[in-house]
């Protein structure tokens, strides 16, 4: 060209912020324990703060329930078991489910933007994963409400009693769904525990259930700590306990009901191996990773932790990761524009930057983007690491955070071995063009649930849960019917 | 006038597989960035420096053409703060009218040119239509691959016209239109990115505009992903033009965020980034209008050219 004067210098040109209002709704200063369909005081009147990680500013104050608060609960739910719930016809209880799924899709804009305030995922998941996802295991289970016979063929399909209910902080009103919507379809009465750090939006949930005009005792919800939850597995008058949450928790639990007739379905931790072959469409399996890790801020026990590449393509896909990762932009979980929210809790966030020491520690190389990040708060920046082994802490323990450990492989045995060599079980990741090589991958893989040229994708009508120290039974689909129903 | 079938550079035919799941899921969650306010200003004035204003109308008149290019170094009367677009794209007939209307502007002038739309003449007369342009004074040459050598599997014939088009536009830059909405799937969309790329484009281009679908966000990000690997590979960094049926100013930003995230902020120029179009900037306009007004107005206050 002879005359050209058009610029040829690029654009600094980027998102201003863009946030999320919060003033549609007011959060009360207090909230109390709902037990038999009212909100109480803790009978100790202790209460405890829940904070927003992204500001560590106090939400609201919540009852800190004790044993006593506990006891109550679980009566409550006996008695609304007894008297209403267990005689009542499915279709009946199907009515209440179909009103709660409603009901979160109305409050779904306030439902999220407290699930990002209380906990510190960008709004963009609460409002685009978590609240649609919650409301639709309700809708799900609404369905089976009246077809259990269908469920289970040639079988009488009836409820268990009450169902104790212990969920984590990595999403708060999903786990309520995951775990409510089940128990409540198939005639059971439950007293949930959210962890100390997220109550807001199960205790939201309870509201929706008054609004749904529930039967009273049918839904509780008391607010603690562990010892809460402690009390709670304890207590004599539960037929079943349900816990989603660490290991270590786990086998607690476990220890304490050994000996007693409850039953009990645990769903813990993972550390999962993302594979990808040399035939798989590059761009997309780095967009895999970047969901599989990244994806709320990497508090997820299904995440793909452990990335294995194929030799051939890994400084290829190295090169991509880091690059696409710079664009990942790291701040106001309310922002819209926001990819990682922030750590949800001052503990999880020491216990991530430890583990980014340890990594070096012993050797690995650490890479971090360098995105800007609030002075306030809790947070890490998206990171991987390098140089990895089999033997490294990094690789072995699940970190809970926005940490990769990258390794390479030559031959799928080699991928193989390396991805069940881990006490975990409960999901993984495989891409590559080629559909025989997904099978083959699929089943050599022993983990609840594995996804091809894709990861993190949850259906109600999909059961999930895991093998190995991931724990047992499962969630979702008709699985997750069974360890709700006594079969006759 | 060659029309040997020799290919001088070697052809990298390397498969490229494209998960259209997964494009389609990467479209998804780059049309949720939200861009507001004072970015939205910014971008929108950015997106219209990189228009190529384009008409391309059998009963195209030197009038219409004149108009067309007061309206690329005017944008909108009475506004100051506002780029001139960065070319004007005609037919080749219509080119020097083009050149006299824009002399002492920066706004290049694009001929569309081997049998613009269909391509379906022989190499020699796609050969002579491009010089002809480049004679009357064209910056830039608009070609359109042969689909019908691409789809048959005839991958050298493509290459080799596309070599000898870039020849015969001596000075003039090269858009090689892959005409998408003919092509079925993304793994030919990328395909034949990867050719045109190797053949000596200096830009890739979706369509004609002739043709339904063109511009369809999927495509432009399995062209923008191509060119960012022809980049890492060669470090020649290649423009890319999506064209036809991008609708309102929504979709331009949509298009400058694929581009900023894909292969970063060194493309965000006229000289790397254009949007070939004719309605579009009008709303654009209209965007903009409100941004300063607070106010929505209606069409008739804007200028159709």
């Amino acid at each position: 060209m002879t005359e050209t004067n058009i610029s040829t210098k690029g654009s600094d040109w980027g998102y201003a912020p863009a946030p999320e209002s919060a003033d549609h709704f007011k959060l009360k200063e207090q909230y109390g324990l709902f037990i038999g369909g009212k909100f109480v005081p803790a009978g100790s009147g202790r209460r405890f703060a829940t904070i927003n990680p992204a500001n560590e500013k106090t939400l609201a104050q919540i009852a800190d329930a004790g044993e006593k608060d506990v006891d109550k609960a679980v009566k409550a739910a006996r008695t609304a078991y007894e008297k209403v719930w267990r005689k009542m016809p499915g279709r009946e209880r199907g009515k209440y489910l179909y009103r709660i799924a409603r009901i979160i899709q109305e409050r779904a804009r306030e439902l999220a933007v407290v699930e990002s305030m209380d906990g510190g995922k960008p709004i963009r998941e609460s409002r685009d994963v978590d609240i649609p996802l919650a409301a639709a295991h309700f809708f799900y289970h609404a369905g089976w409400a009246d077809k259990l016979g269908y469920a289970f063929p040639g079988k009488s399909a009836g409820p268990i009693g009450v169902a104790g209910q212990i969920i984590p902080w990595n999403f708060p009103l999903l786990m309520v769904a995951w775990k409510v919507a089940p128990a409540l379809a198939c005639g059971n009465t439950v007293v949930l525990k959210p962890a100390e750090t997220t109550p807001l939006t199960a205790l939201l949930f309870a509201e929706i259930c008054q609004e749904a005009g529930l039967p009273d005792g049918v839904f509780n919800c008391i607010t603690g700590a562990g010892s809460t939850g402690a009390a709670l597995v304890k207590h004599p008058g539960l037929d079943k306990v349900a816990f989603t949450g660490s290991t270590d928790v786990g086998k607690a639990i476990q220890k304490s009901l050994a000996g007693r007739s409850t039953k009990l379905t645990l769903e813990l931790g993972g550390k999962a191996a993302n594979i990808i072959f040399e035939d798989a469409a590059i761009d997309q399996a780095v967009e895999g990773i970047i969901n599989g890790i990244f994806f709320n801020q990497g508090h997820v026990c299904c995440a793909g932790s452990r990335l294995l590449v194929q030799e051939s393509v890994e400084q290829e896909v190295v090169e991509k990761l880091k690059a696409r990762m710079e664009h990942l932009i790291v701040g106001d979980p309310l922002d819209k524009n926001t990819d990682i929210g922030a750590i949800n809790s001052k503990a999880q966030c020491e216990r991530i930057q430890d583990y980014l020491k340890v990594g070096q520690d012993e050797g690995a190389e650490l890479f971090q983007t360098k995105c800007p990040v609030p002075e306030k708060g809790y947070w890490v920046r998206p990171s991987f690491f390098t140089k990895v082994a089999q033997s490294h802490r990094i690789v072995q323990e699940e970190i809970f955070g926005p940490v990769l450990a990258i390794q390479s492989f030559r031959t799928l045995d080699e991928a193989l071995e390396k991805a069940n060599n881990t006490p975990y079980g409960l999901s993984g990741g495989v891409w590559t063009d080629k559909g025989a090589k997904i099978f083959k991958v699929t089943r050599g893989i022993k983990a609840g649930v594995i996804w091809a040229n894709t990861f993190n994708k949850f259906d109600p009508s999909s059961p999930f849960g895991g093998y190995k120290e991931s724990g047992y039974g499962r969630e979702g689909g008709r699985h997750g019917l069974r360890p709700y129903v006594e079969l006759s | 006038m060659s029309s040997s079938l020799t290919v001088s550079t070697n052809l990298n035919l390397q498969a490229h597989p494209v998960d259209e799941v997964g494009i389609r899921e990467r479209v998804a969650r780059l049309a949720t960035r939200s861009i507001k306010k004072a970015s939205k200003v910014e971008g929108l004035k950015l997106a219209l420096s990189m228009v190529d204003l384009t008409t391309l109308e059998g009963a195209d008149t030197p009038g219409k053409v004149r108009q067309l290019c007061t309206k690329a170094i005017h944008l909108h009367s009475g506004r100051k703060d506002l780029p001139m677009v960065a070319a004007v794209c005609v037919y080749p007939t219509m080119v020097r009218i083009a050149r006299e209307a824009l002399q002492g502007t920066p706004i290049q002038v694009a001929a569309v040119a081997t049998a613009f739309p269909s391509g379906m003449n022989p190499l020699a007369v796609k050969l002579e239509d491009t010089r002809y342009a480049v004679a009357e004074g064209a910056h830039e040459i608009d070609m359109v691959i042969s689909r019908g050598d691409f789809l048959r599997g005839d991958y050298a014939r493509v290459a080799n016209e596309i070599e000898q088009v870039k020849e015969a536009c001596g000075k003039a830059h090269l858009k090689v239109i892959l005409e998408t909405g003919e092509l079925g799937t993304l793994d030919r969309v990328r395909l034949a990115s990867d050719i045109a790329m190797q053949s000596g484009a200096d830009f890739i281009k979706t369509s004609t505009g002739k043709i339904q679908p063109a511009a369809t966000p999927e495509v432009v990000l399995v062209m923008l992903q191509a060119i960012s690997d022809f980049y890492r590979k060669t470090g020649k960094r290649i423009g890319m033009k999506p064209a036809g049926g991008i609708a309102n100013a929504k979709a331009a930003l949509n298009l400058l965020i694929m581009v900023r995230e894909v292969l970063g902020p060194a493309w965000l120029t006229p000289s790397l980034f254009r949007i070939g179009a004719s309605k579009l900037p009008n709303d654009m306009l209209m965007q903009l209008e409100k941004e300063r007004t607070g106010v929505y107005q209606g069409l008739d206050y804007f200028s159709n050219d």
